[in-house]
This record gives structure tokens, C-alpha cells and sequence, in this order.
């Protein structure tokens, strides 16, 4: 406060001679390996502007020495990766689905492509590994709503379920009872109608009231022995395989709203090639029919 | 409700500190809100508007007792010090509050299918993760400054805190800032913005209490009666000023209407990216290194009894920190639609920034010489020179991430969720705990803490879970960071973007039961602290952290 310089008995520095609230500073200078290492990085920010784009001026940048442009860069880094996959991917382009499975060699490449695309692409909606959630088909068994050949795989992954693609597979089961087209009690004995459908224990008399009532509503799509119909993406209603849960509940619910879920149409997002490579990689992974 | 002052004559007017005005605000504000509350048809604005209603409300009762009890009387011979308690309960609330939510968001990433709670959407990981990080910066870190701020620019300047009860308002206005913003998050109120998610109308009301702290802390600097200002109170002002200035251009929004929640930036595209980063680095730069530089310099040399190592390199590393931090933001946005220029500008100042932060940790650990056998018998000053070590290992970490080459590994990997917990736990968070330890028996007159050997554990046990946090984070931010760029040889990635988070499974668990060592101190730290409030009180007279200014004497009571 005073302003008297005294001398630290410990580092024989001399205080600055200011003192707030009992605190001192000692008058030490800049430490010398400090002040050369700022200096450097200074020399090597300089440096980096030389080579480098870095400063700008009305209409304009310095481009640097060595003219960098990271966006040229990505445009040759993204050509040698085409190149680099070209290799097998026009034998890809050239052959049919059925002959790329024939191919062990093309196949392998096939398997490849198609992993990687269904992991970063599919595995949202249809699980890691294809095997599906409530709701999501499970693509990992010889269960197909809309038909398991290499031909049908890929115009579903092409064009879509519900989409927005004009050739989109489509098909939408009635709300019998949001809509009101069947009675509460209707639904109820459908349900047990569907649960009888699957082989398993239901009230025998609900079942009987319900047959007309599945003859009249659900045959249409779902057969009249309801083994369903891939033409209309009708599941088969006598095996385990639910789509949204085997429960009475989720039966009753089904029937009450008639869900029906929506996958994109990917012929929109990713090329012939991938998703020829995907359809392989799916139709090996399946049953495949 | 003691008998009134000594002076018998005629009616005197106290001096309330401008309570009666603030008063006033707060019935203002009750109706104000009561009435766009009532004409809004938007839900999530009414329920701001009903959290400022109570914001006033609890103010306006609060200042009516008050003032009718006679407890606002403005002691001019004593430092303003009732704020700073308060300031520092707050601190340790939000700490505690922030850190464990911190641990539940772990355990999110974690186990996502356990800790996934589908019918409480306010517990979703993309609404408590702003929680978190806002709780731990800003109200943590925030109240930890204000606290500490209002107790050093007291002491360095030998005034008493500018004025009256402003820096009440301050610390209230700044709670409910904090309450504003929270709970906000919990109901989807956010612009999307990392550490600026608060919309425009809580943005405002952080603007009018951050002016209003500006007021108070420039008010003391200006009646000082020490002729230079100390080093902590440069960086506090550029911590303060800054702040402001990026608070307000980050948020130039425009609101739906002025009965809406939502505002659109005025900023767009890139250059929104870039005022983001801008702000963003610049929060980190000038909140959490400047201000807790200045908790840093006047805290060390206090405890530690030794003078300042360099006067020189503190006005050097000062001015070339608060020049070149600014510039470093870009840095950010390596490889994005930011132009090239802008991403060498942003890396070439985060380099040039290595040894201006650097100058804070020299004079930190050289002051400590002379004092080195302390580290021995002191815990507190253990905790400083760690929070030192890890501040020095942030701030060269920083600058080797901003190179374009290193980032192109780094961006988007855990590796930056490390650096930022070494910064934030190690560097921030033991600065904060030291001067804590420091504070509570200065401000509550006790002769010491109630255990030093609880200080010891607190130590050990947070000390080793940032390591463990950061290790972890290192190897799970390298690791995926190598899987993500990781290609086939036909020239394929090798990886799913999934594939990479499973990978990462045992790290995420380490880094859980690091997060949850840290915590664990906390509470060590609180319970020490209460214990130490129920010690008997010192002889303030021997204390030399109470000493008043020279010329004041105490009022007689």
C-alpha cells in the first residue's frame, strides 16, 4: 500500500511494493523459458499464415504458399475412394442378384458393401443385427410380410412400405374399432378368433361368434384360413411371428387401429449398387427364400 | 426486532441499501408477469412466467419482512459479507446438484435400456444433459465467482461492496436465472445451443442481473482506497465484461410474440455456428480460466502466506490471455462449412494461447515456493497446487486438439468430453473447493476447518476419480475415433457408427464410478463444511481475514 519496496528473505527478489489485504508480489521477471516458448508459437502462427489460408480482406484471403484448400482435398480424397471401390463394384453394377450369389467372390464383396450399409442404415429401426422390435420385422428368420426372394427384398428396400415413392408397397389395414366398423365386443371376439388362429387356448364361444366376422372383415387380406399374403403384406396370423406382439393386448390393439408402419423408400437415398449389395447381405442373413 | 439505533433526536432515515426500491421491482414484476402469464396461449411460457411470479412474490415478501423487522440497515464500517454466505451455499448446492446429475447421465450412456424412463420424457438424456452441464458451469461455477468475487474486491480494495442491496439482487436474481433455465430444459425450453440453451426471455433477465453485478463490482473497484487494483479484480472484470458481451450477442433473437417461449436467432447458417464457438470458447475462456484465475490469485497467495511470484508475468499473461482467447473460438468448427481461413486463424491463437495460460500456472506454483512444506500439513493447499497440475495439463491439451490434424481424430470423441472434465473437475472444481475450505471459516469467524482429515479423503478419493474419468475418456475417445475412420480395404468404413458406442461399454462404467468418486468427495466436502458452522466462533479481532479498512472502526453494538 505504502509502496516500499522490501526484499523476500526466501528469493531474495525485491516486492513490487503493492500490498492488498496482506498480499504482496514479488518483482521477479518473466520467466526466460516461458517467454521462448511464446515467442515460438508466435513464429509458428506466423509461419502457418505464410503457407496457409488465413487472413482475410474485403472481397477475399490470403490463399497461403502452398495453396491448401481442404475442399479441393476432399474431392480428390473422395475420387480415390470411388476408384478404389470401382474395382469390383462395376462386376457389381454388371451382375444379376442371382449371380452375384453364385459368385463366392462377388458375393464376399456383396456381403461386405451390404453389412456395413444395413448398419449404418437399417439397424435404427430393424435392430443390430436385422433381428426387429414391436413393430420392426425381423429380418433374421423365413418370415416375409412382403415376400423373401432376392427379387422382392430389393424392390421393398427400392421403393418402400407406405412411402412416399409412387411405387411404394402399400396396403393399409382397417381401424375396425377407432373407426367404429366393428363393435367393441366384435373386437374382442376377433381378438380370441386371431389368438385360436395361432394354435393356442381361447374361449371357444367368442372364436365361434367371431368366425363370420373374420370370414366377412379379414379373409380378404389374410386368407380365410388367415396363413395371410404377401401380395398385400397380410401377415400370416397361424404362426409366432408377431409383428406387434403375440399378447391378447397387442392383438386387441392391432385389430382396434390397424398400424401400419412406414419404411422409406431407399432407392431415393442410396444407389443400385448398395442396395443390390443389401439385398444379398439380407437374403443371406435370412432364412432366405 | 432489537431496539433502533442510538440517535434520539428526530427521526432519522436509514439507509435500507434501496431496499424499498427493489421492493417496488419485485411488485412490479409479480404484476407484470401475473398479466403476460394471463393473456399467453403458450403453456411453456406461462410456466416461466409462473416461476417469475414466484421469483417476485418470495422477493417482494422477503423485502417486506425485511424492511419491516429493520434488517436491511447498512453498516458502513462492515464489509458486506451475508451475500457471500450465501453465495457459498449456493455454490455447493448446485454442485452437489449438478455432479449428480453428471452420474445419472453416465449411467444413461451407460446402460440406456435401464436408465430409460419412457414415461417421464423430463428425465431423457437429451433434457438433463443441459441441466447438467448448465448446473455445474453457471451455477456452480457462477455462484462460486460471484461469491468469491464479492469477498476479494471487498478485501483488495478496502471498500465495501457497492451498492447496498444490489448485490443481493445479484445473488437472487441469479437463483432464479438458474431455476429459470433448469427447469426450463425439463420441459423442452431450449434454442438448442450448447451452454446457451436458456431462450430469449431468461436470457434477458440474466442480462439485467449481470449488469446489475457489473454495477456492484466496478462500484467497489471505484471508491477503493488502495491505489492499484489487485490482479484477481483484472481478471475478474474481464471474466464479468466479456461474459456480458458474449451473453448478449450469442442471443440476439427475435421472439414468436412477447407472450412466446421460442425466439429465432437473428444469425443463420455458418455464421450462427461460428457466434456459437465464439461464445462457447469463449465461456470457457473467460468463466472458467479468468474468473478462477482470479479465485486463483487471491486465494494461493492468502493461504499459502507468500507473495505473488511475478507481478510482471501477471500483467503479461493477463492482457495476452484476454487478447488471444478471444480469437480461438473457430476451433471448434475444424472441417465443417467454417471457411479454411477461419479454422487456421482459430488454431494458430489456440497455440499462441499455450503459454498465456500457462503464466497463470507459474505464478500459482512459483508463489507456493517457500511454502512448499505446507503441501505437507495443508490439504487445502494440495487441493490448489492439484487444480494447478490439471489446469496446466487442460490448457496444454487445448491447443494440441485445435490443430486441425489432432482434431480430425478428436472432434465429436469422448476425448473432448476428458478435456473438458480435466478443466472442469481437476482445475475448476478444486480451485473452487480450495477457497471454499478457505471462505467458510473466514466468513463464519471459525479458527479452522472441522477436519482437516475429511479435507485429506475429499482429496484422495476426488483426485483419483478424475482420473480415472479422463483416462477413460481418452481411451474410449482415441478408440472410436480410430473405428470411425477406420475403412475396408475395398473402401468401405469398417464400422457402424453403433458398433463404436457398444465398444465403448467398459469406459462408460469407468468413467460412471470416476464421476461418482467425485461426487463423493462433494458430499465429504459439505458435511465438513456444516460441521465446521457448529465449531464455537473465533476472536475476530485476531483473525487477519476480517481486519477492516484502516480507518473504520467496529460499530459498537
Amino acid at each position: 500500500m505504502s509502496g516500499k519496496r522490501t526484499t523476500d528473505p526466501h528469493s531474495g527478489t525485491e516486492t513490487t511494493g503493492h500490498e492488498w489485504d496482506g498480499i504482496t508480489e514479488l518483482d521477479t521477471p518473466l520467466p526466460r523459458w516461458w517467454l521462448w516458448i511464446f515467442y515460438g508459437c508466435i513464429a509458428f502462427a506466423i509461419g502457418y499464415w505464410v503457407l496457409m489460408p488465413s487472413w482475410p480482406y474485403p472481397g477475399g484471403y490470403t490463399k497461403g504458399l502452398l495453396h491448401n484448400s481442404t475442399r479441393a482435398q476432399v474431392a480428390v480424397d473422395l475420387a480415390a475412394l470411388k476408384a478404389q471401390r470401382a474395382v469390383q463394384g462395376q462386376a457389381l453394377t454388371n451382375a444379376s442378384l442371382e449371380q452375384i450369389e453364385k459368385d463366392p467372390k462377388l458375393q464376399a464383396y456383396a456381403l461386405t458393401l451390404g453389412q456395413i450399409t444395413f448398419n449404418e442404415n437399417c439397424t435404427a429401426c430393424h435392430g443390430h443385427g436385422g433381428t426387429g422390435s414391436k413393430g420392426y420385422a425381423n429380418l433374421r428368420d423365413d418370415v416375409w410380410l412382403w415376400g423373401g426372394s432376392l427379387e422382392d427384398i430389393q424392390t421393398t428396400i427400392t421403393h418402400g412400405i407406405r412411402s412416399q415413392d409412387p411405387e411404394t408397397r402399400m396396403s393399409k389395414m382397417p381401424s375396425f374399432g377407432a373407426d367404429g366398423l366393428l363393435k367393441p365386443g366384435e373386437v374382442n371376439d376377433l381378438t380370441e378368433y386371431v389368438v385360436a388362429l395361432s394354435h393356442r387356448k381361447a374361449s371357444a364361444g367368442a372364436v365361434a361368434r367371431a368366425a363370420p366376422l373374420f370370414a366377412n372383415n379379414c379373409a380378404v387380406c389374410h386368407g380365410p384360413e388367415g396363413k395371410g399374403n404377401q401380395a398385400f403384406g397380410a401377415p400370416n396370423l397361424t404362426d409366432r411371428d408377431w409383428l406387434y406382439g403375440p399378447d391378447r393386448a397387442s392383438i386387441h390393439d392391432q385389430i382396434w387401429y390397424g398400424r401400419g408402419g412406414v419404411m422409406p423408400n431407399w432407392g431415393a437415398r442410396l444407389d443400385a449398387n448398395t442396395i443390390k449389395a443389401l439385398t444379398v447381405y439380407i437374403h443371406a442373413n435370412a432364412g432366405g427364400s | 426486532m432489537s431496539s433502533s439505533p442510538s440517535s434520539g433526536s428526530a427521526r432519522t432515515i436509514v439507509d435500507t441499501g434501496g431496499a424499498p426500491i427493489l421492493l417496488i421491482v419485485a411488485v412490479l414484476g409479480a404484476l407484470l408477469f401475473t398479466a403476460a402469464t394471463a393473456l399467453s396461449q403458450d403453456p411453456l411460457f406461462q410456466f416461466q412466467g409462473a416461476i417469475f411470479i414466484i421469483g417476485f412474490l418470495g422477493g417482494a415478501a422477503a423485502l417486506t419482512w425485511g424492511l419491516s423487522a429493520g434488517r436491511f440497515k447498512q453498516d458502513a464500517s462492515r464489509y458486506t459479507d451475508g451475500v457471500i454466505k450465501a453465495g457459498v451455499i449456493a455454490t455447493m448446492f448446485w454442485g452437489a446438484a449438478g455432479m449428480l446429475v453428471g452420474c445419472i447421465i453416465a449411467a444413461q450412456l451407460t446402460w440406456p435400456t435401464i436408465f430409460y424412463f419412457p414415461d417421464y420424457g423430463f428425465l431423457n438424456f437429451g433434457r438433463i444433459r443441459p441441466l447438467h452441464t448448465s448446473a455445474v458451469i453457471f451455477a456452480f461455477g457462477g455462484n462460486a465467482l460471484i461469491a468469491t468475487s464479492f469477498w476479494v474486491v471487498q478485501r483488495t480494495c478496502k471498500a465495501k461492496l457497492f451498492g447496498g442491496m444490489t448485490a443481493w439482487f445479484v445473488f437472487w436474481g441469479y437463483q432464479l436465472f438458474i431455476l429459470l433455465a433448469g427447469l426450463g430444459y425439463l420441459m423442452g425450453i431450449t434454442q438448442g445451443q450448447e451452454y446457451a440453451e436458456p431462450e430469449w426471455l431468461t436470457d434477458l433477465w440474466l442480462t439485467i442481473v449481470w449488469v446489475a453485478y457489473l454495477v456492484v463490482f466496478l462500484g467497489t473497484i471505484w471508491k477503493r482506497k488502495e491505489p492499484h487494483i489487485y490482479v484477481a479484480n483484472w481478471f475478474y472484470l474481464a471474466f464479468i465484461v466479456t461474459i456480458a458481451i458474449l451473453h448478449i450477442f450469442n442471443n440476439l433473437a427475435v421472439p414468436v410474440s412477447l407472450l412466446n417461449h421460442r425466439s429465432y436467432e437473428v444469425w443463420s447458417g455458418v455464421q450462427s455456428a461460428m457466434v456459437q464457438w465464439w461464445y462457447g470458447h469463449n465461456a470457457v475462456g473467460f468463466l472458467l480460466t479468468a474468473g478462477f484465475l482470479a479465485m486463483m490469485y487471491y486465494f494461493i497467495p492468502k493461504r499459502a502466506e507468500r507473495p505473488i511470484y511475478s507481478y510482471r508475468l501477471s500483467i503479461v499473461h493477463f492482457w495476452a490471455l484476454i487478447f488471444i482467447y478471444i480469437w480461438a473460438g473457430p476451433h471448434h468448427l475444424h472441417y465443417t462449412a467454417l471457411p479454411q481461413w477461419t479454422q487456421t486463424l482459430g488454431m494458430t491463437f489456440s497455440i499462441m494461447l499455450w503459454m498465456p495460460s500457462w503464466g497463470g500456472m507459474i505464478n500459482g506454483l512459483m508463489t507456493l515456493s517457500g511454502a512448499w512444506d505446507k503441501l505437507r500439513t495443508d490439504p487445502v493447499i494440495r487441493m490448489f497446487v492439484a487444480s494447478l497440475a490439471f489446469y496446466g495439463m487442460s490448457t496444454f491439451e487445448g491447443p494440441v486438439m485445435s490443430i486441425r490434424a489432432v482434431n480430425a481424430l478428436s472432434h465429436y470423441t469422448d476425448w473432448g468430453i476428458g478435456h473438458v472434465h480435466s478443466g472442469a473437475l481437476g482445475w475448476v472444481g478444486f480451485v473452487t473447493f480450495g477457497s471454499m475450505y478457505c471462505l467458510v471459516p473466514w466468513l463464519w469467524k471459525k479458527d479452522g476447518l472441522y477436519s482437516n482429515k475429511l479435507v485429506e479423503w475429499h482429496f484422495w478419493i476426488a483426485t483419483t476419480g478424475i482420473l480415472l474419468y479422463i483416462t477413460a475418456m481418452w481411451v474410449s475417445g482415441i478408440m472410436e475415433g480410430l473405428m470411425w475412420r477406420a475403412y475396408t480395404p475395398q473402401g468401405f468404413l469398417a464400422y457402424s457408427f453403433i458398433e463404436t458406442v457398444a465398444a465403448k461399454h467398459v469406459e462408460f462404467m469407468v468413467r460412471l464410478l470416476g464421476g461418482l468418486m467425485y461426487l463423493s468427495g462433494v458430499i465429504i466436502m459439505i458435511y465438513n463444511l456444516v460441521r465446521t458452522l457448529g465449531l464455537p466462533s473465533s476472536e475476530r479481532a485476531n483473525h487477519p481475514a476480517v481486519a477492516l479498512p484502516a480507518g473504520l472502526a467496529f460499530a459498537g453494538e
